[in-house]
């Protein structure tokens, strides 16, 4: 079950009204290494992790993926909200208009769709876990390469919020594979029972 | 909205993020207890501060987590995305 708080986790200052910066941005919303693939791979490889400080970090960290998910949707709504026709012709989301108007949908940078195909679940912990740190990995670069094309002050702010928690997921990634191998090279090699 | 609103709405966040991010490390570390008892402690801080905002804008969480006020507050605007926080400085 969860709950949702009618707040975002970060103040999102949106200082311009920019459908250029829309559609690069919405490629975190939809994109191969977004927030969407980010949330949902974890939220569903966690019913095969074997203890329950994996289980908890999927769970945890796919949860507040959801949250960035809502943050990115928020910049990238009240950056084309205000566009003129001429200004969503100019940069290019004609295309996306033409299908969504102004609402959110789950494409990449260049209207390319979600697919499932972007995660993976394995059900092998140290699989999915390398898989996790890979993906934090690019979702990093992405929101690096996302700081390079903004010129919003206060995108650039909650750009490098999310970069930053892209850093303490791979942190706590990292920590959750070195208990895994823990787990199995302890007695417990055969076993997956209810441990912490 | 209103400048105190968005401040209050600022500082839960801030309370909060403090939360998630003492949660994610005693995921990984869950014999820590200095992490822990600040954990617990933000809890309370933040509790606080929440029935604090509610009283006055009405519910942050729904499904039983909150009361509400006559009428059902919940439906209220402004929602999440609707909120900019450009004119605040110092976030
Ligand atoms: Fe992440």
């Amino acid at each position: 079950m969860w709950i949702y708080e009618k707040k975002l986790e970060f103040p999102s200052r949106i200082c311009s009204t920019n459908p250029k910066l829309a559609k690069v941005i919405i490629t975190q919303y939809g994109g191969p290494d977004g927030e969407l693939a980010a949330s949902l791979r974890y939220l569903t490889q966690r019913y095969t992790m074997p203890t329950g400080r994996s289980k908890a970090v999927l769970n945890d960290i796919g949860t507040e993926e959801l949250a960035h998910m809502e943050i990115v949707a928020t910049m990238v709504y009240n950056l084309i909200k205000d566009a003129s026709l001429e200004e969503i012709k100019a940069a290019g989301l004609d295309g996306y208009y033409a299908d969504h108007d102004k609402a959110l949908y789950f494409v990449n940078g260049d209207g390319v769709p979600w697919v499932a195909q972007y995660i993976q679940s394995k059900g092998d912990p140290v699989a999915d876990l390398h898989e996790n740190l890979a993906a934090e990995q690019k979702a990093r670069a992405t929101y690096e390469y996302l700081l390079q094309l903004s010129d919003d002050p206060g995108i650039s702010e909650t750009l490098a919020f999310l970069r930053q928690r892209e850093v303490i997921h791979f942190q706590r990634f990292g920590e959750t594979l070195e208990h895994i191998y823990e787990f199995y090279n302890h007695q417990h090699r055969f076993f997956m029972g209810d441990h912490s | 909205m209103s400048t105190v609103r968005m401040q209050m709405l600022i500082d839960i966040m801030a309370l909060e993020f403090t939360a998630v991010e003492l949660n994610l490390f005693l995921d990984t570390h869950p014999g820590e207890r200095r992490a822990l008892d600040a954990y617990n402690a933000t809890v309370v801080q933040l509790d606080e501060l929440k029935r604090e905002y509610e009283a006055r804008f009405g519910p942050l969480t729904n499904f039983g987590y909150s009361d509400s006020d006559y009428p059902w507050r919940w439906v209220e605007e402004p929602w999440p995305w609707q909120i900019n926080f450009a004119h605040m400085k110092g976030v």
